[in-house]
């Protein structure tokens, strides 16, 4: 789909530069992020991740020079709290949906190469 | 009238009178639910025994004249990424299928203290992605208006509870649209409070600076009700805003005249159902006749919106979703180590979309397109606020459409994202701005399907929101309100 033809996308004849993701970055990227896709996935990923850097591109035309990044909707930026003692979970609260557990701690799978 | 068709006000008035108990309307809401859930799978879980004991411990309570709360005894229905201490909760994913959360989201304490019973665990699209809620792990939802179509989403079943008469209200959270849109696609009232009103303390994160919970309810004076529950401050969510929380049913007026109503062209310009244009124009025609002045405001920017969006709610995504790794709750997959373990467990645990954003985010925050992608997209939207900050000094509110079209076909979208996408193009510079807007239901289209009007107000402004709805709804259904959406609905289920 051309993203021209959506609603919300600049006249044509814009620059649509954007990056072009291929298969291998995509592998790369989602190695990254600990998962893990079929050949089909990334194949159809590549597509639908390129269209939307594509249409993501074309934010180029609007000047930003000068204008302070919004990390969120509110006028608040910073928040502090008194240092108080408080009650928290107890640990077996916490470790009550672990997956496996051992003396109180959360248990892992080795992390180390046997040497 | 059947008790699952009254409204939370008009319920509240059997119940004061003592013609009617919280726990008859919660059985006569749980067999409801027992009959059209099969068809429209509303509910992930059911929590009939802890609703029925609920209702108990209100009636008892109202008996000895301790219950007070305008919801009390009023049954109320949760959507399934809001934590619940012993229920579980799955954000509609395989990865939390059988998490049970060891404490409750403050929205859900605050229910629990009103006395309102939670009948259960609503569908939604995994982890709030989506607008269909096909994208759930545990099926497809359907609209109670037409089984063949969406309800919506990702709040689909908080939606369609409402509208079917399986919950008296129910609450969603709002990301991009996700109360607003799903609340038009199902003909009832959906608000998204502004960012910080709420706390988002036991929401499963999305994305961190656009989330918000919201009401789904039957009707204009149900949702101010529902906001003088869960408004407030929050000191275990740094964002909720320690300001004075009014009283919002006092905002329930109709007062036309001299209401200042912004207009945006850009709005009216896009493609969009002739029906649905109709309505708009009829909607607004409405408030004019009877003395509102409508005013053209300029938001260039939100052109940009979904661009701005689906660069900021993925990369939002991908750090939120990292915290899901088969170490401390959740699914796990075995593997022979710690990095096999957890990309086996991420890699069966989440679905395609779930996946396609977490990628898309992870690209965007990386070395080399910070920059480019978000940082950029994070000064549009300084530039989208400023915007809406100069069209509210002239204008009380803005009416504009919720979604260009009625409910779609399922299965129609899910093929390409970027259309899916596209229907939040009304519904998302809200979020971007941290705004607070309300969907009321305006009319239907040729197939019966309802048609949604957005009312958008400035920061904090909730009660010029529910003003204007109210004046709307007063002035639109003139029968009462809600007859609106009772017309065609009871037709739309037995069709089936």
């Amino acid at each position: 789909m051309e993203t021209k033809d959506l609603p919300g996308a600049p006249a044509a004849g814009e620059p649509a530069e954007g990056a072009q993701l291929s298969v291998a970055d995509v592998a790369k990227v989602a190695a990254q992020a600990r998962l893990r896709l079929t050949d089909e996935e990334l194949a159809k990923l590549s597509g639908q991740l390129s269209d939307i850097l594509r249409m993501a591109a074309e934010l180029k035309a609007l000047d930003t020079e000068g204008v302070e990044p919004t990390a969120h909707g509110l006028p608040v930026y910073n928040v502090l709290r008194d240092d108080a003692v408080v009650p928290s979970m107890t640990q077996d609260t916490v470790l009550s949906g672990a997956p496996e557990k051992q003396d109180g701690y959360f248990k892992v799978p080795r992390i180390l190469e046997e040497g | 009238m059947a008790l699952h068709d009254l409204t939370a006000h008009e319920l509240r008035q059997q119940l004061d009178s003592g013609e009617l108990s919280s726990q008859e309307l919660t059985k006569a809401l749980l067999e409801r639910i027992e009959e059209l859930n099969g068809t429209l799978n509303a509910y992930i879980t059911v929590t009939a025994e802890q609703a029925l004991e609920q209702a108990r411990a209100y009636d008892e309570a109202r008996a000895r004249g301790e219950a007070t709360a305008p919801l009390g005894g009023i049954p109320v229905a949760l959507k399934d990424n809001l934590v619940t201490r012993g229920v579980r909760t799955t954000a509609a994913s395989r990865i939390l299928e059988n998490w049970v959360p060891p404490y409750d989201a403050t929205v859900v304490e605050r229910l629990k203290a009103a006395g309102a019973p939670s009948l259960g665990k609503t569908n939604m699209d995994e982890f709030a992605m989506g607008g269909s809620t096909e994208t759930s792990a545990f099926g497809v939802a359907r609209n109670p208006w037409d089984p063949g179509r969406v309800p919506g989403g990702s709040s689909g079943g908080s939606a369609i509870a409402v509208a079917a008469g399986m919950a008296v209200w129910s609450l969603g959270s709002d990301t991009g649209g996700s109360i607003r849109q799903p609340a038009a696609y199902c003909g009832i009232v959906g608000m998204k409070p502004t960012y910080g009103r709420v706390s988002r303390y036991g929401l499963i994160a999305f994305a961190s600076s656009l989330d918000q919970i919201g009401p789904l309810t039957r009707d204009v004076t149900d949702c101010a009700l529902a906001l003088n529950l869960i408004c407030g401050f929050d000191p275990r969510d740094s964002t909720s805003v320690s300001l004075e929380v009014p009283d919002f049913t006092k905002a329930l007026v109709a007062e036309p005249k001299g209401l200042r109503v912004g207009i945006h062209k850009d709005y009216f310009d896009q493609p969009m159902d002739a029906d649905v244009r109709a309505a708009l124009e009829r909607a607004l025609k409405v408030l004019e006749d009877n003395g509102a002045v409508l005013k053209e405001v300029s938001l260039p920017s939100t052109r940009y919106a979904i661009h701005v969006y689906y660069l900021i709610a993925p990369a939002e995504a991908s750090s939120n979703l990292a915290r899901f790794d088969g170490v401390r709750y959740g699914l796990r997959v075995p593997g022979a180590d710690v990095p096999r373990m957890m990309e086996e467990t991420r890699s069966r645990g989440f679905g395609a979309e779930v996946k396609r954003r977490i990628i898309l985010g992870t690209y965007v925050l990386s070395a080399g397109h910070y920059d480019a992608y978000y940082k950029k997209a994070s000064q549009v939207r300084t530039l989208m606020r400023q915007e809406f900050e100069r069209a509210f000094a002239d204008v009380d509110v803005l009416v504009a459409p919720t979604t260009a079209s009625t409910a779609f076909r399922l299965g129609e979208k899910t093929e390409n994202p970027l259309e899916m996408y596209m229907t939040d193009y009304f519904t998302i510079p809200v979020n971007l701005a941290g705004l607070p807007a309300l969907s009321m239901p305006c009319g239907v289209d040729k197939d019966g399907m309802p048609i949604g009007l957005q009312i958008i107000g400035p920061p904090f402004g909730e009660d010029k929101v529910l003003k204007a709805a109210y004046t709307y709804e007063q002035l639109a259904w003139p029968t009462g309100a809600g007859r609106h959406w009772r017309a065609g609905r009871e037709v739309a289920v037995d069709v089936r």
